[in-house]
């Protein structure tokens, strides 16, 4: 019967509980789904084979490729941690909208804050299960272990994935203000930062007027580290630690769009409209 | 505590020149339920979205509980809960997948044991195991339900609970609204154009016409008062003596 007993909440982990049953909703839909299971791998599996076979041919081509092999393979696996962890990020949140699930989630006790917790860990849980097969198949097909980068795989894999938030919440902002019109923006507005990330060729190579607007991108920082520990052989603090620095600046300025589209949409009564 | 659970204060919602809701007052007493009742675009979902805090209103203010809205949601939101035919729940979780979800975000415990009882209130059982898109709108309007039941909100908040339900269904679903009141104690806001719906479940109604309210009462008291037979003919006589009190305004 109803009513037969209040409805207890639990008071201290209450934050946890409702992060908790955000990934619960996703990693449901994920089991339920294999289209998206597949479209999680598919592109970094693809992606791996076409770039092994590019750098097995530059291998026995080029001199410098022959000293760093790994550099082109790094830089693939690398990008798509970012990409992955933005199109993850953007794509979960959209994904509530496609559902008409904004007006309940946002009369449910879920702060924004978490909310925003919990697409981060929805969007890591699913670069990581998207980025297993694309490690993997480098390792068996190429001999190529990302690994070998040692403990700065750890830091270039954080900045990557941070800045992949920054700019997936970037996108969730604009998708909730301009609705789901704007919603390919999440496939393609990262793509815009992959010529100055300087994923594939050195920083330098950019004219001079354009070297300014890469040095304020995280990635690019990461992408000259990852090159100086691939060619070199050097672990460059310097870099590692601007792209933290940057990277700080770029989630606030992401996770800040959001909360502003957020209370925007509040004011414009948008988050009980939205839907297919 | 004593005094309203729900008390609406000058509420008021512009969007650029358009006046949606227009100084709204009114207040729903303890175990209590209120319709606003109204036609099309008369501002009754735009109140309910404001009282919930999903739009932020213009002008004027919302106490739940006797606390401020805007200044406490969070912890008035775990008090209150809602179900609307203009929100859905995703359409490929599995109707237990969902009340699941929703039980942890109130930070309810027993999880299993509370989607059992829902289940057997609501009748769910035949299909707690089927994708919610799957289910016919009489099924999901139940789901609905559940979710809206779940945390057994002190407050609970309906938009047209039984639009585009056959009336059989229709009828069964008053009936659990009517039951889960006298058995909590609960106080519930609906916003309906159903006329037969308001005069069965409310204790008091709040014609609103052009974003404000007209006329206010309960049912008996406002059919007496207008002489006529049902809640359907004094509305229809308030909603057409507006519009032609506008017109002739314009």
């Amino acid at each position: 019967m109803i009513g037969d007993g209040a409805a207890r909440v639990l008071p201290l982990h209450g934050s946890a509980q409702r992060i908790g049953a955000m990934v619960l909703r996703h990693t449901y839909l994920l089991r339920r789904s294999w289209p998206r299971l597949l479209e999680l791998t598919y592109w970094p599996t693809v992606q791996m084979i076409i770039w092994g076979l590019v750098t097995m041919f530059l291998v026995t081509n080029s001199t410098w490729f022959a000293q760093a092999a790994g550099v082109l393979l790094a830089g693939v696996i690398l990008w798509d941690v970012m990409f992955r962890g933005q199109i993850g990020l953007s794509l979960v949140f959209i994904e509530e909208m496609w559902a008409r699930n904004l007006g309940h989630l946002f009369v449910s006790p879920l702060r924004p804050w978490e909310l925003i917790c919990a697409l981060m860990l929805i969007s890591l849980i699913r670069t990581l299960i998207g980025m297993t097969g694309a490690v993997g198949l480098a390792f068996v097909l190429y001999a190529f272990s990302i690994f070998d980068l040692g403990f700065a795989l750890i830091g270039f894999f954080v900045n990557l994935i941070v800045m992949g938030w920054a700019v997936g919440f970037f996108v969730c902002g604009l998708v909730l203000r301009y609705g789901l019109g704007a919603e390919s923006l999440a496939w393609f507005l990262i793509f815009a930062l992959a010529p100055f990330s300087c994923v594939y060729y050195p920083l330098s190579i950019l004219p001079d007027w354009l070297e300014p607007v890469a040095a304020i991108l995280p990635s690019a920082h990461v992408f000259e580290g990852m090159r100086a520990l691939l060619v070199d052989g050097t672990f460059s603090g310097d870099h590692m630690m601007r792209a933290t620095v940057l990277n700080i600046g770029w989630i606030a300025v992401g996770i800040g769009t959001f909360l502003a589209f957020l209370r925007s949409a509040r004011i414009r009564g948008l988050l009980h409209q939205i839907g297919e | 505590m004593s005094g309203p659970v729900l008390e609406v204060e000058d509420l008021t919602k512009r969007f650029g020149k358009v006046t949606a809701v227009d100084a709204v007052s009114f207040a729903v007493g303890r175990g209590t339920t209120a319709a606003l009742l109204g036609a099309n675009g008369a501002g009754k979902t735009t109140t309910l979205a404001m009282v919930l805090g999903l739009l932020l209103p213009s002008a004027g203010s919302v106490r739940i509980f006797g606390r401020d809205l805007a200044a406490n949601r969070y912890a008035l939101l775990p008090r209150m809960n809602f179900s609307s035919p203009y929100t859905d729940l995703p359409h490929r979780l599995t109707v237990r997948e969902n009340l699941t979800v929703y039980a942890k975000l109130y930070g309810l415990d027993g999880v299993r044991r509370r989607i059992e009882r829902m289940a057997e209130t609501l009748d769910l059982g035949d299909f707690l195991k089927r994708p919610t898109g799957k289910l016919s709108a009489g099924q999901r309007t139940r789901v609905a339900l559940a979710k809206a039941l779940l945390n057994e909100p002190e407050l609970l908040l309906l938009d047209e609970p039984s639009a585009s339900l056959d009336p059989d269904t229709a009828d069964w679903v008053r009936g659990v609204i009517e039951r889960y009141r006298s058995e909590t104690g609960a106080s519930i806001l609906l916003a309906s154009h159903n006329m037969a719906e308001v005069e069965r479940l409310c204790d008091d109604v709040f014609v609103m016409a052009g974003g404000r309210i007209v006329e206010s009462g309960p049912p008996e008291t406002m059919i007496e008062r207008h002489d006529r037979n049902t809640l359907e003919e004094v509305f229809l006589e308030i909603v057409r003596g507006t519009s032609s009190l506008s017109e002739a305004a314009q």
